[in-house]
């Protein structure tokens, strides 16, 4: 393994530029480091005008996202030594604008999150005093996988219909309201089911399914997806035999 | 929510990069996925040609061996084969992401992927089966 | 250039969002405004791990909870502060529950609780291995419930307008764009976590610069207990990421180069096969980073480019057991150090996690400041005294947030007033400061060589053992890096989402807090929690059962005065474990 290596990194000035240009730096390449440790040294030691996001480099608070050589990656789970000789191509996620060298405008996608109702909905809430609305370790199981959705918004960058419909709801918020709809304690589904049974929403998919492998949390936001739409299309078709209500 | 702010003086241009009408070719799963949506034009196209045998079929002996001929020459055979080749194509393709799109519990415990994936299979094996029974027995 | 509103949170995390429910639910129609530096869902609550604590059982009880939390604080907690936490706490977990939060159930449904480290009963709360990250997330999903919450996100708050006696307002920068805009309000509520970043190996966040402290400091608010330091035991090397107490409680051992289960010369108990509370390897956090110190003395722990480990077995629990009570400490090792603790010895050294003290504010989360409230890690209540028991800083968040978020609401209420020109005035001053960072300074110190500089004093001045000549010379050494910071080279000098000035700023709010950290620690001499001083290596009750308090001075030197504790139910006694 060589003891350096070269990161070629996207720079975007927005006061007098119109497109990306690459400039290139050469870090230390240590078997611990990742690619934000190399944007770090970059930071610190070379050219403190390189701007990106991250906080707590161990793969929980999704602020990472880039592109490394053509691949959505959580800069901080992506070992330098695995690129070796190099070089390394850091950019910003695809599909999003651009506010300034790495770092992406997400308020589409935060909008978005709020129009799909991620949150508890029921009519009547019991008082605290009568204890937890009971959830069986099964029943805990039925939504778990979509809970663990770090907003990292990686699925957006691989997702080549929110490239080019950006209107797409997209993976991670539509996971996210399956995670409440399968949540016993809720009973908002048919709340949800009017926002994302649109064209924007579930229908847009067609389940290309690059969102769930560039996931780093297994979250699996196609199948989140494939499983509305059955669930939807079978909420509609009573909807249509039988108007005045289901069982 | 402030969050989605409006223009002010200070705004910085973001850049928005278009996506190129090539984006298909840049990595070897999106090819893969645009090569199994085409499949379905060649899905398509068996159960027109099914529907032109049925017809000549209907019309009688000699329509059918006009058929024939007609299918055995050498842009037809290759029409079909190209089609055989996509029709398995789009069934393993969509065999193999079912098991995403279905969850199914048996007795409170969710049935692993891979059974699915299998189930299809056997139903699959099955029909060719009884098809081949059809054709070539007796 | 100003907005308006009627509570400001400053800190978007877990007692940030919590306060911002508790007033729209209390009032709605105060209008709030949450000021984050990151989008809320990355704020460091994320990354808990273990648990939150909240007396459920049958054969549990809050007297026995507090009692817990009071004894492993060393009788430095306020004892009413205490008994309030203990009771709302199992009610704010329960809320959470409400909201959403997938606690781990027993199989017949109910809320499962497991044992932690300091608690004697089994209370602590947990949602698989990522408790912090589901309390967050459920809170934030929550608050998009509110219209009157506004969101600031990614605005960073640089000063808080003081007119009057009263805090009424904010200066912060829009990150995306660099404009400066002074946010007024009835009042202001600090939630911005703790200072972890001032030293080098921490379990912290890039985020965690004592920036609410720092701000209170400023503003002439004391900060309360800011010796009290505590550090995880169990950290990896390098990246300082966590390896959470639970993969303790459900039976790892630490062992010395040696494979010696070197806890058990240090008063903890006998070793035991299957874990023990409060013994051995779930003794109390301070006890088991101060044996790592000695045995780093003895020469038994194992040497590594990062510096000396001992070794965190858990290969005899396995592989079954670790995938499913402990998945998240089997990926955070593969994914970030290439290690399999199944089959594998995990390097730990203890590292700096989390600050006792903060902000000084009273019970119900107000500062002696009026207008200004702290909450959640910034503040210091303080229910955590001299060493804070695993799984109480979550249920913290929780019931502080919502107490300060009442009170201040209630406060802001009554308030209608318009900024005065001196509240502009200052805003202005402020605006033309933060514009000239970003000119041709000409700097020449480097901000990371400073940082470097500023962490490298902390651990070895304010590190596990402390003593009074060397904290003395740190506290210089730390008045020569504020020099030095004045002359720091910002290179970027775009508006546009200037991290190189945020950096800047961030650094200059550090100084600040390590300057109290380090003074209130010289003035403090006797052992007692996390702080031990070898020159005073016994408790002090007659002189030091108080909290310091440390205030900026005129001549910007840090001034210490003292708080007694309040004791209600418990005198102090001697901290005893493993029985």
């Amino acid at each position: 393994m060589p003891d350096r290596i070269t990161l070629s990194v996207a720079r975007y000035r927005p006061e007098n530029e119109s497109a990306i240009s690459f400039q290139q730096y050469e870090v230390p390449c240590h078997k611990e480091w990742v690619v934000l440790d190399g944007l770090n040294y970059v930071k610190d030691q070379l050219d403190g005008t390189l701007t990106y996001r991250w906080s707590c480099r161990m793969g929980v608070c999704g602020s990472c996202g880039m592109n490394v050589n053509g691949e959505p990656k959580l800069t901080c789970a992506t070992f330098l030594a695995d690129y070796a000789p190099g070089p390394v191509r850091v950019e910003p996620m695809t599909n999003f604008p651009v506010i300034r060298d790495l770092v992406v405008e997400i308020g589409d996608f935060m909008r978005k999150l709020t129009e799909v109702k991620p949150w508890i909905v029921r009519k009547e809430e019991k008082p605290l005093s009568e204890g937890e609305y009971r959830q069986t370790p099964q029943e805990l199981e039925e939504y778990k996988q979509y809970s663990m959705c770090i907003n990292c918004l990686l699925c957006y960058a691989a997702c080549p219909i929110y490239g080019l419909e950006p209107d797409f709801i997209g993976p991670a918020a539509i996971a996210l309201a399956q995670r409440y709809n399968l949540d016993g304690r809720d009973e908002g589904a048919s709340e949800r089911l009017e926002i994302l049974s649109r064209h924007e929403g579930i229908w847009g998919c067609t389940f290309v399914g690059e969102c769930t492998k560039v996931c780093p949390k297994d979250v699996d936001p196609a199948g989140a997806i494939q499983r509305y739409k059955l669930s939807a299309s079978v909420a509609s078709l009573k909807r249509l035999l039988m108007p005045w209500g289901a069982p | 929510m402030r969050a989605t702010t409006g223009y002010t003086e200070n705004h910085p241009r973001w850049l928005r990069r278009r996506k190129s009408t090539y984006w298909w070719l840049e990595r070897v799963s999106y090819l893969v996925f645009i090569l199994r949506e085409l499949s379905s034009v060649f899905v398509a196209w068996t159960v027109a040609f099914l529907l032109l045998l049925v017809h000549a079929v209907s019309q009688g002996d000699n329509s059918y061996r006009q058929f024939l001929s007609w299918s055995a020459s050498p842009a037809v055979l290759l029409l079909n084969l190209t089609s055989l080749f996509f029709v398995v194509f789009h069934a393993t393709t969509w065999f193999r992401l079912a098991p995403q799109a279905m969850v199914v519990h048996v007795r409170g415990r969710r049935l692993p992927g891979a059974w699915i994936a299998a189930s299809n299979y056997l139903l699959w094996a099955l029909a060719t089966a009884s098809v081949a029974w059809l054709l070539l027995g007796d | 250039m100003s907005a308006s509103h009627d509570v400001v949170l400053v800190g978007g995390g877990g007692a940030g969002l919590r306060a911002a429910i508790a007033i729209a639910e209390t009032n709605p129609r105060l209008s709030i405004a949450v000021i984050s530096k990151v989008y809320p869902m990355r704020s460091h609550t994320v990354s808990a791990e273990g648990g939150a604590a909240g007396a459920i059982r049958p054969d549990d009880s809050l007297d026995e909870h507090a009692y817990d939390t009071i004894s492993g604080g060393d009788w430095l907690c306020d004892q009413d502060a205490v008994e309030a936490f203990v009771k709302e706490a199992p009610q704010e977990l329960l809320r959470l529950e409400r909201w959403g939060c997938p606690w781990s159930r027993e199989p017949d449904g109910r809320i499962a609780v497991r044992p932690f480290g300091g608690m004697k009963k089994m209370r602590t709360w947990f949602a698989a291995d990522k408790t912090g990250f589901h309390m967050l997330h459920t809170l934030f999903q929550t608050s998009l419930k509110y219209t009157s919450v506004s969101r600031y996100d990614e605005w960073f708050v640089t000063k808080l307008l003081v007119d009057d006696g009263r805090v009424q307002g904010v200066v912060a920068i829009e990150l995306m764009s660099g404009r400066i805009e002074a946010i007024t309000a009835g009042a202001v509520i600090l939630c911005t976590g703790g200072c972890g970043r001032v030293f080098p190996f921490t379990t912290n966040a890039n985020i965690k610069n004592g920036d609410g402290m720092a701000l209170a400091y400023r503003a002439g608010a004391p900060l309360k207990d800011m010796e009290f330091v505590q550090y995880h035991p169990t950290g990896l090397p390098f990246t300082g990421i966590l390896i959470t107490e639970a993969s303790r409680s459900e039976g790892g051992y630490l062992i010395n180069k040696d494979g010696y289960r070197y806890l058990q010369d240090y008063g903890l108990g006998k070793p035991e096969p299957q874990p023990v509370f409060r013994s051995m390897e779930l003794g109390p956090r301070d006890r088991l980073s101060q044996a790592f110190v000695k045995e780093v003395e003895k020469g038994r722990t194992i040497e590594t480019p990062y510096g000396p480990v001992v070794h965190l077995d858990l290969r005899h629990l396995g592989e079954k057991i670790i995938n499913t009570k402990l998945p998240f400490v089997r990926e955070l090792c593969l994914k970030y150090q290439n290690i399999d603790p199944v089959k594998e010895l995990i390097p730990v050294r203890p590292v700096a996690h989390y600050m006792m003290g903060g902000v000084s504010t009273d019970i119900e989360g107000a500062t002696p400041l009026a207008g200004l409230y702290a909450a959640g890690e910034a503040a210091c209540v303080s229910i955590n005294g001299a060493n804070r028991l695993g799984s109480n800083s979550l249920p913290e968040l929780l019931v502080f947030g919502a107490r300060a978020g009442r009170l201040a609401a209630e406060y802001a209420s009554t308030r209608n007033d318009d900024p005065g020109p001196k509240l502009l005035a200052q805003a202005k001053d402020e605006q033309r400061r933060l514009e000239a960072l970003l000119g041709e300074n000409g700097g020449r110190e480097r901000i990371a060589t400073l940082r470097d500089e500023m962490q490298k004093t902390m651990e070895e001045s304010a590190g596990i053992y402390r003593s009074g000549d060397s904290l003395r010379q740190a506290v210089e050494a730390i008045g020569r890096l504020k020099e030095r910071y004045a002359d720091a080279a910002i290179e970027d000098h775009s508006r546009t989402f200037n991290t190189e000035r945020i950096a800047a700023l961030e650094l200059s709010f550090m100084l600040d807090v390590a300057e109290a950290i380090l003074s209130s620690a010289q003035r403090r001499e006797e052992s007692r929690g996390a702080h031990q001083r070898t020159d005073f290596p016994r408790r002090d009750d007659d002189r030091f059962l108080a909290h310091s308090l440390a205030y900026r001075s005129s001549d910007d030197s840090c001034r210490i005065e003292y708080l007694p504790v309040t004791i209600t139910r418990w005198p102090p006694g001697e901290r005893v474990y493993g029985r």
